[in-house]
């Protein structure tokens, strides 16, 4: 049973049909003028159009990445480096995705200033935290919509309209959020957003970049006058027009999908409770698809086995070398390094493929191996 | 239980051996899942880190096998367990064995109860030894290529261990191993062997125990008291060694014969046979009887002072958990903090920590 949609979801059946057929009839570039390579331009300018449309964006400001992790390393560099003119200091959370993270560290080497705000003991950073550290030299802040590993929602509108009357540009990894939530550019105050494909039924390697029109911002791939010049590189058309394919259908269904996710939690945690689990549930306010859960006593890298075993996939943490797991950045963030719950916890994500009957049977297949767990480790004291 | 529903975790390093351990396993038909331990960690500036190199040699074997593969982190423990008696024991001049500690702390005890918590009914390991399961319990022998054999190494071992480990390589000769490893095509069939301490790896020794632990040279002197030169710091010196101590001149070679730790003096003599090297009985301290034998309290057998060495007979007297041994003939540069081993035949019996070495009823103090 797969439970671990938030690391990727599987391609829709429209979306790889989309795909196979750029791939088999758009033969053209779409930089060369004659008629094959209009006919990838149209393909690629009307997944634009679907992407802009469901985050409230005109066309032209959505640019095409390979992926989430690139959106976020070339729009943070980008505006950065294009408006240091104006101040070296920047502002993120301590609970970012490792792309944000590890390129404000890069920046941080190349002479900017950061900081790194933490959240509450329930994943959110208050706007009022963000507000304390802003200096006159901040030029550009960087939080995340929803958290990739607890799933918590930040305050992102408030922060919006803090930051746009402070002038301060900002941007929101909104990677874990499209699946779920109604994201709105404008509505957001954001000038800068990213998002992924395969975190919503389209391919992996495919992302977007959006970035409001008049702000500066440097390109992060340079060769060729792709993506009006902010990113070079023949536009990876199959890919594109799935992503467009998925953003549609992704659109359509984003209401009820939500519906379905809240009934999948409740089922999940009812369970754990009607078998008497010692259990918590980490971070408030999350995205409907993420439920990140501590089981008091139980060690996650083997509880992870364990369910892999039963043949169920959850997460947690991230990876660390040499496929041990790490206790997760964002847990330690919340509370300490010394809480065990930083230790004990797993990611359980839902995706459109699952049913009531399979998420009640993983639900209870849960239950029981750490219930075992608990015996075994009873057992041996 | 049906080898299909006998499940195995089989400790992978990376290596060639427990590769074919793990083929071995599989292809008997055993319910067989790889696990890497990540013990040490050595990450470099450039992000570059053995224990990443080497997993990702379990992970190809794993998908060329065809076995579900994991990996567990021990860093915490090992770090506790093994590496800091390492120290400790360097920090007395004694000369420790590490791969001793890893085994009982690491390999059968850490990652045999993570094994157990996946209900593993056995764990396999690529050690050259075998485990011979009799009607009164289990018996651990020597790996078949006697060049190889690592029991020595595996002489804290418990009956309750013994009971759930598998050696599939027991019975095989290193050179039946690679070719087993070449003809199934393994990813780590011709990997070379690694040499030395996990955690120092290629690396200069004197270096690496020279970054965790003060050096404080001092005197090399003779029996007599004579002044021969300075040392760069009694943990570098092992008794018995030759190498480093850059005493030139006419006449035989000079060798480290003896430590004074509280003096920081080492005590040298010319000649591999000099007379203080050799001792006729050793203290034995942690001693661990695996074998599911009643032993009487004192009896005779085989018994061997480092890795390697040919075997000498032996007295042995027991007293709970030390041992007094006697040796048939003097033996030469018996070393404190490395492993005393007893053997009946191939069945090893099992084996302690050297703590003192007596020569003519006396505990020799110049042996640290």
């Amino acid at each position: 049973m797969y439970l671990d949609y938030a690391a990727t979801t599987p391609m829709s059946q429209q979306a790889i049909e989309s795909y196979a057929r750029a791939a088999s009839d758009v033969i053209g570039n779409a930089s060369s003028i004659h008629g094959d390579g209009r006919k990838a331009r149209a393909t690629v300018n009307k997944a634009r159009r679907t992407v802009a449309r469901a985050i409230g964006a005109p066309a032209n400001d959505v640019l095409f990445t390979s992926g989430g992790t690139e959106s976020n390393n070339f729009l943070l560099r980008g505006l950065a480096k294009a408006n240091v003119s104006r101040g070296r200091h920047l502002v993120t959370t301590a609970i970012e995705h490792a792309s944000v993270l590890e390129t404000f560290r890069r920046l941080e080497r190349e002479g900017f200033h950061v900081t790194y705000v933490a959240p509450n003991e329930e994943g959110v950073v208050a706007v009022e935290a963000i507000e304390q550290v802003l200096t006159e030299e901040t030029t550009l802040v960087s939080v995340m919509y929803g958290n990739n590993e607890v799933g918590t929602k930040q305050p992102i509108e408030a922060i919006g309209e803090l930051l746009r009357k402070r002038d301060v540009l900002f941007h929101t990894d909104a990677v874990q959020a499209l699946s779920v939530e109604t994201l709105d550019v404008d509505a957001l105050s954001v000038d800068a957003m990213s998002l992924s494909g395969h975190k919503i039924g389209g391919p992996k390697g495919i992302g977007v970049a959006y970035v409001r029109s008049g702000v500066a911002i440097e390109p992060f791939q340079v060769g060729g006058n792709q993506e009006r010049k902010r990113r070079g590189g023949t536009e990876n058309v199959p890919a594109i027009a799935a992503l467009g394919t998925a953003v549609e259908q992704n659109e359509a269904t984003k209401a009820s999908r939500v519906a379905t996710y809240e009934t999948y939690r409740t089922i999940m945690l009812e369970t754990f409770e009607r078998e008497g689990i010692s259990f918590s549930v980490n971070g408030t306010d999350a995205l409907a698809h993420i439920v990140n859960v501590s089981f008091e006593g139980v060690d996650v890298e083997t509880l992870l086995v364990r369910l892999d075993m039963e043949r169920i996939s959850v997460s947690s943490g991230s990876a660390c070398t040499a496929g041990t797991v790490e206790p997760s950045h964002v847990l330690v963030a919340m509370y300490g390094e010394a809480d065990e719950r930083t230790r004990n916890s797993v990611r359980i994500s839902f995706g459109e493929q699952l049913t009531e009957a399979g998420v009640a049977q993983a639900a209870a297949t849960i239950a029981r191996v750490v219930l075992r767990m608990n015996e075994k480790r009873e057992g041996s004291l | 239980m049906t080898k299909e529903q006998t499940r195995v975790v089989v400790g992978m390093s990376g290596g060639v051996d427990s590769s074919v351990s793990a083929l071995l396993l599989k292809e008997q038909g055993y319910d067989v899942i790889g696990v890497f331990m990540k013990n040490w960690d050595d990450t470099d500036e450039t992000g570059f880190c053995t224990a990443t190199e080497d997993y990702e040699d379990v992970i190809a074997v794993c998908e060329q096998i065809g076995i579900p593969y994991y990996s567990v982190n021990f860093e915490k423990e090992y770090w506790d367990n093994v590496f800091e008696y390492f120290l400790d024991e360097y920090r007395k001049g004694r000369t420790p064995n590490p791969d001793v500690m890893c085994n009982k702390e690491i390999k059968f005890k850490a990652f045999l109860d993570y094994a157990l918590q996946l209900d593993a009914d056995y764990v396999a390991m690529g050690h050259y030894a075998q485990v011979e399961r009799r009607e009164n319990g289990v018996a651990m022998l020597r790996g078949a290529d006697h060049n190889k054999d690592q029991t020595y190494f595996l002489n804290q071992l418990t009956q309750e261990q013994l009971e759930r480990t598998m050696f599939p390589l027991g019975h095989l000769q290193k050179s039946e191993v690679r070719a087993i490893a070449e003809r199934a095509g393994l990813a780590t069939a011709k990997k070379k062997d690694s040499t030395g301490i996990c955690f120092i790896g290629e690396r200069n020794f004197k270096d690496f125990l020279g970054e965790y632990l003060p050096s404080q040279p001092g005197e090399m002197q003779t029996l007599d008291g004579e002044v021969m030169g300075t040392h760069d710091g009694l943990m570098y010196y092992t008794l018995g060694q030759r190498h480093g101590l850059g005493i030139g001149g006419a006449g035989e070679p000079w060798f480290a014969i003896g430590k004074k730790l509280d003096e920081n003096v080492l005590l040298v003599g010319q000649g591999f046979h000099h007379e203080a090297l050799y001792s006729h009985e050793l203290h034995a301290v942690d001693v661990n009887w695996m074998t599911p034998r009643e032993l009487p309290d004192t009896f005779t057998c085989t018994a061997k002072f480092r890795y390697r060495q040919p075997d000498t007979g032996v007295t042995v007297t027991r007293d709970g958990d030390r041992a007094v041994v006697v040796f048939d003939e003097p033996v030469r540069a018996i070393t404190p903090g490395q492993a005393v081993v007893f053997y009946d035949g191939d069945e090893c019996l099992g084996g302690g920590t050297i703590d003192t070495v007596w020569k003519d009823g006396q505990p020799l103090d110049y042996v640290g």
